[in-house]
């Protein structure tokens, strides 16, 4: 086979190579949607983060707004330190609610945000006050079964 | 005296294996060093792409199709049991592109393009081509080796990315065309799951870390290989199975860098 042909095949592989790489990152995988270009960071306090992982979603009204940057346990005060970074698009006011959120019975656990009515708003590097923990569903069972108990002693 | 015999013997092996690591690693280098005229010259790495890339096409692609068929039929079988056919595309593009995609490319990559290195060169030395360069004052590792060692490296990744991308198409063609998995959620659920930098990037770097060990291993087999028929036919046998062997532990290691947390 000449030169030329040869040339033509071997542009036509990495071409195609190229565009499989394109269709991969567009298409499959979510380079197109998460664009997040610019972000800011929150804090939040939880008094437990039930499976809450790095990376996780947060959203407000169902919307992906950010994303969970950073866990960690804070050992002066016992609790989770949740680091979160959040779309430069959206803010929120000062009196947000950030709850930790479970999208169906089984499925990954998310941070909501419960968007209050402070007129000022939640700059970089601020902790948002109000959180509510992760519900864990053996203490739900137990405290269920507990209450059912009494109930029925008191019969 | 039984038993220093069958010390010496195993002794000899250790040795053995030892040096051939070690000529292994010096010839890499030398590969590396010497490469420089693969590039200048590109025309005889392009052509050498030729015969590793674009003529393993149509069984990557081929693979890659049957692979994803195979992964559509399977997962939903499994997912509907649990009543969530819709991760059928977060099933079959994760698994593709995080392993299957690289490493079964790299696998066919190994029997089809680096057996037909090492059968090349060692063919090469075994008629005494490599000889007569040298004697020509031509360096057969930059003239030889470093195209066909570069060929390699370049082509990998780009038949990996071919095989994935084929395998969530033969994987929609499955689940939503044949299965009448719906096919909103068949794309979106992947789009959720399959993270640009986590996912894809994390798997071209292993196929890169094949092509890498899968070329080095064939074009090492070929000039290492005895100079007599038989030795160039077992050279390219070792070269199937350790490049094999290699790109499995290879990527253990990588998998276990990579999606530890």
């Amino acid at each position: 086979m000449n030169r030329a042909a040869i040339d033509l095949w071997v542009g036509f592989f990495v071409a195609l190579g190229l565009a499989a790489l394109l269709f991969l990152a567009l298409k499959v995988g979510n380079l197109s949607s998460t664009a997040v270009g610019e972000t800011y960071a929150l804090q939040a306090r939880f008094d437990n983060i039930g499976g809450l992982k790095v990376r996780a979603p947060v959203k407000s009204a169902g919307v992906v707004v950010g994303r969970v940057g950073e866990i960690r346990f804070d050992a002066e005060n016992y609790v989770a330190l949740v680091s979160m970074q959040i779309d430069k698009r959206y803010q929120f006011p000062r009196d947000t609610f950030a709850t930790i959120n479970t999208s169906g019975l089984l499925g990954e656990q998310y941070v909501g945000f419960e968007v209050g009515g402070d007129t000022e708003m939640l700059k970089a590097g601020d902790q948002v006050k109000k959180t509510q923990s992760a519900v864990v569903l053996e203490k739900l069972i137990s405290q269920f079964m507990f209450d059912k108990a009494a109930a029925d002693e008191g019969k | 005296m039984m038993t220093p015999k069958i010390l010496r013997a195993l002794g000899h092996w250790v040795t053995d294996r030892i040096w051939r690591l070690g000529f292994a690693a010096r010839f890499l280098l030398m590969t590396l060093v010497y490469s420089g005229t693969a590039l200048r010259r590109l025309q005889l790495t392009i052509r050498e792409t030729y015969f590793t890339g674009v003529l393993s096409l149509v069984i990557i692609l081929v693979s890659g199709l049957f692979v994803g068929m195979v992964l559509g039929l399977q997962g939903y079988e499994t997912l509907q049991r649990y009543g969530s056919s819709e991760a059928l595309g977060v099933l079959v593009a994760l698994s593709l592109v995080r392993e299957l995609g690289p490493v079964v490319a790299a696998l066919l990559f190994a029997s089809r393009a680096g057996s037909a290195i090492t059968a090349e060169i060692g063919l090469m030395k075994a008629t005494e081509q490599l000889s007569a360069m040298e004697m020509m004052a031509v360096n057969p590792i930059a003239r030889v080796v470093a195209p066909r060692f570069w060929a390699g490296v370049i082509s990998m990744p780009l038949l990996a990315a071919l095989f994935s991308a084929m395998g969530v198409f033969g994987g929609y063609l499955v689940g939503v065309q044949l299965i009448g998995v719906d096919e909103g959620a068949f794309w979106s659920q992947m789009q959720a799951a399959v993270d640009f930098r986590q996912d894809i990037v994390n798997g071209v770097i292993k196929s890169c870390v094949f092509g890498l060990i899968v070329s080095w291993i064939a074009v090492f087999e070929g000039y290492d290989a005895d100079p007599t028929a038989e030795g160039v036919s077992r050279a390219t046998t070792r070269t199937v199975v350790t490049s094999s062997l290699a790109i499995l532990a290879a990527d253990f290691v990588l998998t276990a860098f990579m999606f530890r947390g």
